[in-house]
């Protein structure tokens, strides 16, 4: 772990471990996500990935070992109190609400308001106004924002869901596989998002399957197999060849790759 | 390769967005089913019956459609959050007796058991939506385990109390002039007098309207029906506007449980039981969901004013009032499937 600074990380994980009843889902994980870095988590599906982002985001309450919020231990007893402290997360469900309009999701939780005592109401026309400006910026032009998002899109939907996090996230921003369903124009907005994130100074923890999304932005990468820590490598140990290998299995891709060849047919 | 950008499109105009005509956008309303069904009753019992539309009789059965609307507004606020209050009828008995035992039985004032009243319901409410939350079990079966209890608690507390299963004289309590100018006192209109619960119903209903649509907790109902795990990950306090519904509804049947005992001055042990199924009857009609995360407070008082209009209106039709409850079943049926069409249909042509 590289110590050129004397701040602590923002977030830091210590022997991290999460239990579902027998199942032991995380063991024994400890990372940090630092200020203006791109922490990268790799693994098959169901290495833990989600779950390791669901306890930085209060969501799952961790079974084992410690989590630190800029030094300090923290325990995180709801998503309300990550958010409060600046964590926003892209859920791999995405978290909307499909039977609700665009803008009740882009602020659900987190509703601007207007007047006083007991007249404080939803602000609507600022919450509509900033939902089409900031899907806007992600080159989603929504068509009307009173559309429920269970009618958008696969793609829409995960882009709402990131501009909901980027517009909240103060300090870290958690994206568990934001790009899977986008296509290679708004999955190079997202990238270009975490680069801009990061150089506003915020931490983020990208989760991705995607070796050529993941290789470019991420500056560390903590690589997940079977709910235990195979390892952390900052970006100057690994290349990008390493990282897909270890991604995908580079034997097994490269079987596969075989396997998929047509026979070549026999010589005449 | 080249490709022309296209012009920038102005926020206003998106060529991918038919304007959306004024019915299309009546249609994706929840109420809308309910406004055209109570339109439809209305003409069916006004063409047949002139007493039905004089003063009277627009009196007669806004009466029942008052009391009943004021539970149905709060009953789908709670199904709209996603839950169901099988305890809400036998609560308005609870709160009525309470008022009753409490202010004959121990001599204070009237005001004083309907305060007392106003603590048992909110108590009864908060523990219903304190164990739905905490055991995540179905609404439906918690609230069936606290309709059977009150209703037992019922029965036996007033017999105990009263020795007999009616709890009288409630018309002789100090402060009953007081109380009954704000619960059953009437307003004439034109002649007619209308009973006060008519309109503390359209307040009741403005009110449920403007926090479902307008406010912040509005919202968090919506979305705590719609999807509570999603909604608690993005940081809505889910279980405390579950809690929060739950004592509204508790708080809607004490209202409605003070009303009937201060108008009838004698309750009946059993008063409400069988109730809560027709709030959530007018709730259903009214364009709530029973998966939530989608309804109306407006449809909901629809629902009650189809009720009502339908209850008074066989009277005077000199059907046998055996037949209601049949045309009760019946509207349900059609509310929810003419419902169900409408919004694939909206769904669709959005
Ligand atoms: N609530 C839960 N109860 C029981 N087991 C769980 C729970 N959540 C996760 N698990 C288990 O923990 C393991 C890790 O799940 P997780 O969702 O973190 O995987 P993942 O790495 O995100 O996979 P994917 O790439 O498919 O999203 C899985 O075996 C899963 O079955
Ligand atoms: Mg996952």
């Amino acid at each position: 772990m590289s110590e050129t600074t004397g701040t602590p990380p923002l977030l830091e994980l210590r022997d991290i471990g999460r239990d579902f009843g027998s199942v032991i889902a995380l063991d024994g994980i400890s990372t940090s996500v630092r200020a203006g870095e791109v922490t990268c988590v790799l693994g098959d599906n169901g290495a833990g990935k989600s779950t390791l982002i669901k306890v930085l985001s209060g969501v799952h309450q961790p079974s084992r070992g410690e989590l630190l919020l800029d030094g300090t231990p923290v325990r995180f007893g709801a998503p309300r109190e990550a958010l409060d402290a600046g964590i926003a997360t892209v859920f791999q469900d995405l978290a909307m609400i499909p039977l609700m309009a665009i803008w009740r999701n882009f602020f659900l939780g987190s509703e601007p308001t207007r007047g006083w005592g007991p007249f404080r109401r939803f602000d609507a026309a600022t919450a509509k106004e900033t939902t089409r400006r900031e899907l806007l910026a992600m080159g989603i032009d929504v068509r009307d924002p009173d559309q429920p998002v269970g009618t958008l899109s696969g793609g829409e939907r995960q882009s709402v869901a990131i501009a909901r996090a980027v517009y909240f996230g103060a300090r870290v921003l958690i994206l568990d596989e934001p790009t899977s369903a986008l296509g290679v124009k708004q999955a190079g907005v997202v990238l270009r998002y975490i680069a801009q994130a990061r150089d506003r100074g915020l931490g983020v923890v990208f989760i991705t399957h995607n070796p050529h999304h993941a290789y470019p932005v991420g500056d560390r990468f903590v690589l997940l197999k079977r709910g235990r820590s195979l390892g952390d490598f900052g970006k100057d140990e690994v290349t990008r060849d390493e990282i897909t290998s270890m991604m995908a299995g580079g034997a097994e891709l490269d079987e596969l790759a075989h396997e998929l060849e047509r026979p070549t047919p026999p010589a005449p | 390769m080249t490709t022309t950008d296209a012009p920038p499109s102005s926020p206003a105009a998106d060529e991918r967005v038919a304007s959306v005509g004024l019915l299309k956008r009546l249609l994706v309303k929840p109420e809308l089913g309910a406004l055209v069904g109570a339109v439809v009753v209305f003409a069916f019992f006004a063409v047949q019956s002139s007493v039905f539309v004089s003063p009277s009789g627009i009196a007669n059965w806004l009466d029942p459609a008052s009391t009943l609307g004021i539970m149905a507004c709060a009953v789908a606020l709670l199904m709209i959050g996603g839950h169901f209050d099988l305890s809400a009828g036998v609560m308005t008995g609870t709160s009525a007796l309470t008022v009753g035992i409490v202010s004959v039985q121990f001599e204070t004032t009237i005001w004083v058991g309907i305060l007392v009243a106003l603590a048992i319901t909110l108590a009864v409410g908060f523990l219903n939506g304190f164990l739905v939350v905490r055991t995540g079990l179905p609404s439906f079966i918690i609230t069936l385990g606290s309709f059977l209890m009150l209703q037992g608690l019922n029965l036996g507390l007033t017999k105990l109390f009263t020795g007999t299963v009616n709890a009288g004289g409630i018309g002789v309590t100090d402060g009953f002039d007081s109380a009954e100018a704000v619960f059953a006192s009437t307003v004439t209109i034109a002649g007619q007098p209308f009973r006060i619960a008519i309109l503390w119903w359209v307040l009741f209903t403005a009110l449920a309207t403007w926090v479902l649509l307008k406010t912040r907790f509005g919202n968090w109902v919506f979305a705590t029906g719609g999807d509570e795990v999603a909604s608690r990950n993005v940081g809505v306090p889910a279980a405390r506007t579950t809690i929060t519904l739950f004592m509204t509804t508790a708080a809607a049947a004490w209202f409605v449980g003070v009303v009937y005992a201060v108008r009838q001055t004698s309750v009946q042990a059993n008063v409400g039981i069988g109730n809560e199924l027709i709030y959530i009857v007018a709730a259903v009609i009214g364009g709530c969901l029973l998966t939530g995360g989608f309804g109306s407070a407006i449809g909901a008082s629809l629902g009650a004013l189809i009720f009502g209009m339908t209850q008074q209106g066989i009277v005077y039709l000199r059907y046998d009032s055996d037949w209601f409850f049949f045309f009760l079943g019946a509207m349900l049926l059609l509310a929810v499937l003419t419902n169900r069409a409408i919004r694939r249909y909206a769904e669709a042509r959005r």
